[in-house]
């Protein structure tokens, strides 16, 4: 063999090379639900970028801790549990509280948040959603309510019946932009309104949050999928519907799909009042 | 006749793609399934897949294009190894299931007009690839993962996520009556009955350490399935893509969408005397700087008529040779994919989610500079070997046959990337979507008539000690990897089996290399035998589940050398530089693995490919010094 095939996987090892800084992590620990919290920091060898292998991330340090899980302190310990898929920011997996912000921890590079020698992050689980073990928490929550609000297309079932409806390029845009919610998380973790629930029971009548109106407005829009917009509307006039929302906009900034969730809600709402009114009306 | 429907159930494993598409099928026919997953379904692996999926249209077939055409397109581009009876009804089916897709409100991208708008796509030269923006997979994904979400309101689908599938369960008489399963939070180890089981479990990118693949893609499902007796197929078939970007954790594609919307793919080079073409003196300088006249477009020069368009085999080969040779930027591992010339407006409306990944993981704006891209391996033409009905003509499957996509184990389906079947020795872009959503919606049909047909005593009638036994086995094999104390670190191994694997058997292979993987991939067995865990908790043990992983991509890394160290020919993605001809007359014929339990190993033979409908040809996609032998070539057969 002439040369090796790839730039091949040299991140993981801690290099002796001088182009190697340390990292030091921080993170929140847990075994298990109601299980102590304790914070462990792990020194993480960290190469320096190149061409040919890109910048560390907190994904490729947690993979290092795993495979050497020893604190800073020399005790031996075990590998942080979390969860993750893609790798680049499209499943949604990895959305972590990382330096005290919400976001995705695979696109998370050290070369913008830990450049220097001996530079500190800090991970901690999200806390909207019930911790399983350590950075992984159950979002259950989440997919219930896409149930309740019925998120999809009603079609007849997957007889050949033909095309779908056509759209213009603008709509396919506007439908596209909101297509895109990963249900990561993130908005959910960033709104005041949106609390911890550990009781399933009570996610019926709970927030539904900001990713989740918006995928109402999503469905509405789309003409066979309006065929269940008034059962949408009547889910999100419901406690934890859309009036929950105070407008506290936190949402939208911390969205990594850049979804208009502002302008979602504002839609959803106005055909909230719309709906009521005529329900009012038609004595229904 | 069985018992009455409600007691039957189907078990899918996966939600990807083919999961979801069979899942539907199958609950529209009235059967309940329980659908697993490692993780919440919509964030199956298909998320990642960028670039569209392909099927004939109408505007298509009024530039000449036809569902033949596509077929054609397929097993050329394969070099012939696939069955041609199941592509032949997949191209045939493609319009249909984009209707459907369609229907359920997936945004693919518009004309003007407001038709689904097309793009070019590797190896063909018509445009008939279906897109959403460069999301495809991501919003497919979606849009079943809803219709699914529909029926699980219903109470027609239970989902059993976070729940990791360990083995089949085979009963007395042969078939497959259930699977066992562990729950990774709460750590319970329990078997599932069902009178079929479909395995959609995707590809195995993470054998090779580093790919393009999600982390879940390491291929332990179907390794399980094989170590318990199903046959694998076609296994040293694994495509590298040609252009993807390098990362610490991971290798993220560049769709190839980047070259069918227009990306040119060039290295700074300078052109000698005889035409030829050597390194530049100043090739890491900005890419900006470099005049056309020292731009070698070597894709476009090589392949006149296809240009940056060959398929991924052809482009991958001339890429690493490329820089083999010394041309790669800088002189390292590394050429230029160059966007940067296009409107940036559309650029975003088109390809925009991958634009986006280039700038947050390689920090620049491909609309400004040239993206530096190498090869990275990406999929698995092989997999589970399974079966099919043909129609009497070959033009298709018979669609009520229960044996459609059936493994060699009655009752186990396998279904998507884990399936062996359609792309043969290389697959061609946009066509696995496809193939995972054709294989659920027509082959789910299949699983249900086995469900009401079979002879066997239904699984909720069978004894509990089937059942039983089978969980005891798995429990045993969890106590007996928490037991081994010799110090081996699992991480590190399934590093340095990814390293060996991509040295040894991606772009380049030869037999003396194989071999001396394989004797690599031994010691490994026995130091996975001495592995000692990190993390003895009883509660969400990733530590484990990733451990248990590693030895069944031993035995599958085992599946892909030996099937290539025998298979003494190149063809596709499979180039032995020993053995640089393909070979049809020894090695046109599917690769069927065994596993020998006695020693770990893969037992190889070889079975007929049906190759009843187009004859095979030389494949050369009209590469500037071979085409007149292809010509040659074309007017014999
Ligand atoms: C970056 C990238 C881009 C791509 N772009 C395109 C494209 O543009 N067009 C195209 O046609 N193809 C593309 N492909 C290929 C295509 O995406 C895949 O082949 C396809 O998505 C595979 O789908 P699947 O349903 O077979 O499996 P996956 O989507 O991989 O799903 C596998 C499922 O099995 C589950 N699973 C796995 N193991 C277990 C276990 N042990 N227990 C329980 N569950 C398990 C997983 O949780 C998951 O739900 C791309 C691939 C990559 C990597
Ligand atoms: S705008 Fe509404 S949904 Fe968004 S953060 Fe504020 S309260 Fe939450
Ligand atoms: S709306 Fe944005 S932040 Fe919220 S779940 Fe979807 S992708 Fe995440
Ligand atoms: S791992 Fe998928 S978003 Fe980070």
């Amino acid at each position: 063999m002439t040369a090796q095939q790839q730039s091949n996987g040299t991140t993981a090892t801690p290099a002796e090379s001088a182009g190697t800084r340390t990292v030091r992590f921080r993170i929140k620990r847990q075994d298990g639900p109601g299980k102590p919290v304790r914070w462990e920091t792990f020194n993480v060898p960290v190469q320096a970028s190149s061409a040919g292998s890109g910048s560390a991330n907190v994904i490729s340090c947690l993979q290092w801790i795993a495979a050497n899980p020893k604190t800073t302190e020399g005790k031996d310990s075990t590998p942080v549990v979390f969860d993750c898929g893609c790798l680049e920011e499209v499943c949604g997996a990895c959305t972590m509280v990382i330096n005290g912000k919400v976001r995705q921890a695979c696109s998370c590079l050290m070369d913008d948040y830990a450049p220097n020698d001996g530079d500190e992050v800090m991970l901690e689980p999200m806390s909207k959603f019930p911790v399983v073990r350590d950075l992984f928490v159950d979002r259950r929550r989440l997919f219930d309510t896409l149930k309740r609000v019925k998120a999809w297309v009603p079609i007849d079932g997957t007889y050949d019946l033909g095309a779908g409806p056509n759209e213009t390029p603008d709509d396919q845009q506007d439908r596209y932009r909101l297509s895109t919610c990963m249900s990561c998380g993130c908005c959910l973790e960033a709104c005041p309104q949106y609390t911890l629930e550990d009781d399933e029971a009570k996610w019926a009548t709970s927030f539904a949050g900001a990713a989740v109106i918006s995928q109402v407005q999503y469905f509405n829009d789309h003409r066979t999928g309006a065929t269940l917009k008034k059962k949408r509307l009547d889910e999100m006039s419901k406690p934890g519907g859309v009036s929950d929302c105070g407008n506290a906009q936190n949402c939208v900034q911390v969205c990594p799909k850049e979804i208009p969730l502002t302008e979602s809600i504002g839609k959803v709402g106005r055909a909230v009042t719309f709906h009521n009114i005529r329900k009012f009306f038609s004595g229904s | 006749m069985s018992m009455p429907s409600q007691q039957q159930r189907v078990i899918v494993v996966g939600g990807g793609l083919a999961g979801l598409a069979a899942t539907i099928r199958i609950c529209e026919s009235g059967l309940p399934v329980d659908l697993f997953s490692l993780v919440p379904v919509k964030r199956s692996h298909s998320v990642c897949a960028q670039g569209g999926i392909n099927a004939c249209n109408e505007i298509a077939r009024q530039q000449g294009y036809s569902e033949y055409e596509h077929f054609d397109e397929t097993v050329y581009g394969g070099d012939f190894l696939q069955h041609q009876p199941p592509v032949y009804e997949m191209a045939h089916m493609a319009p249909r299931i984009i209707d459907l897709l369609d229907r359920m409100g997936v945004p693919f991208n518009r004309t003007a007009e407001g038709q689904r708008d097309l793009r070019l796509f590797g190896g063909s030269l018509y445009k008939r690839t279906h897109f959403a923006g460069a999301t495809t997979g991501q919003q497919l994904i979606y849009a079943l993962d809803e219709q699914v979400r529909r029926f699980e309101s219903e109470e027609r689908v239970t989902k059993w996520e976070f729940w990791e599938f360990l083995r089949p369960i085979i009963g007395d008489d042969g078939r497959c009556v259930g699977i066992v399963a562990q729950d990774m939070r709460t750590m319970q180890t329990r078997a599932f009955r069902a009178d079929a089981v479909v395995m959609a479990t995707g590809g195995c990118g993470i054998v090779f350490g580093k790919s393009t693949n999600s982390v879940m893609c390491n291929g332990a499902a179907a390794s399980r399935c094989y170590q318990l007796g199903a046959r694998y197929g076609n296994g040293e078939f694994i495509q590298v893509h040609p252009t993807a970007i390098p990362g610490a954790d991971k290798l993220r594609l560049m769709s190839e969408s980047a070259r069918g919307e227009g990306g040119r793919v060039w290295v700074p080079g300078m052109r000698n005397e005889d035409g030829s073409w050597g390194p530049h003196p100043d090739s890491a300088r900005d890419p900006r700087q470099v005049p056309d006249d020292e731009r070698y477009y070597f894709l476009e020069e090589k392949y006149p008529a296809y240009g940056n368009i060959v398929p991924r085999d052809i482009a991958t080969r001339e890429i690493f040779q490329v820089c083999m040779d010394g041309l790669g930027v800088g002189g390292g591992n590394m050429v230029y994919l160059d966007l940067s010339f296009k409107d940036s407006e559309e650029l975003e409306r088109k390809l925009g989610g991958i634009m986006e990944i280039y700038r947050k993981f390689a920090g620049e704006d491909p609309c400004e500079v040239p993206m530096k891209i190498f090869p990275g391996v990406h999929y698995s033409m092989g997999g589970l070997w399974t079966q099919y009905q043909p129609k009497d003509d070959l033009r298709g499957m018979e669609p009520d046959s229960p044996i459609n996509m059936m493994t060699n184990i009655p009752g186990l389906y396998a279904f998507g990337e884990v399936n062996y079947q359609f792309h043969g020795a290389n697959r061609l872009g946009a066509n696995a979507l496809l193939s995972c959503i054709f294989d659920g919606l027509f082959s789910g049909v299949g699983v249900v008539n086995h469900v009401r047909n079979h002879s066997g005593q239904p699984a909720s009638g069978m004894s509990q000690s089937v059942f039983d036994s089978a969980v005891k086995a798995e429990e045993d094999k969890i106590a007996d990897l928490t037991n081994r104390s010799g110090g081996e670190n699992p991480y590190v191994i399934a590093k340095e089996l990814g390293e060996e694997m991509t040295a040894a058997s991606t772009v380049v292979k030869s037999g003396p290399r194989l071999e001396q993987a394989l004797g690599t991939l031994g010691e490994l067995r026995d130091r996975f035998g001495r592995i000692s865990l990190s993390d003895g908790a009883v509660w969400t043990n990733q530590n484990l589940s990733w451990t248990r992983a590693v030895g069944d991509m031993i035995a599958l890394a085992d599946v892909i050398l030996r099937g290539g160290l025998e298979r003494r020919e190149s063809r596709g993605s499979h180039f032995r530089t020993d053995h640089p001809e393909r070979n049809d007359a020894d090695f046109l014929r599917t690769t069927v693995a065994t596993y020998d339990s006695g020693s770990g190993q893969a037992r190889i033979e070889y079975e007929p490919v049906e190759i009843g409908l187009v004859e095979p040809r030389a494949r050369t996609y009209g590469r500037v010094e071979s085409e007149e032998s292809e010509e040659k070539q074309e007017q014999t057969v």
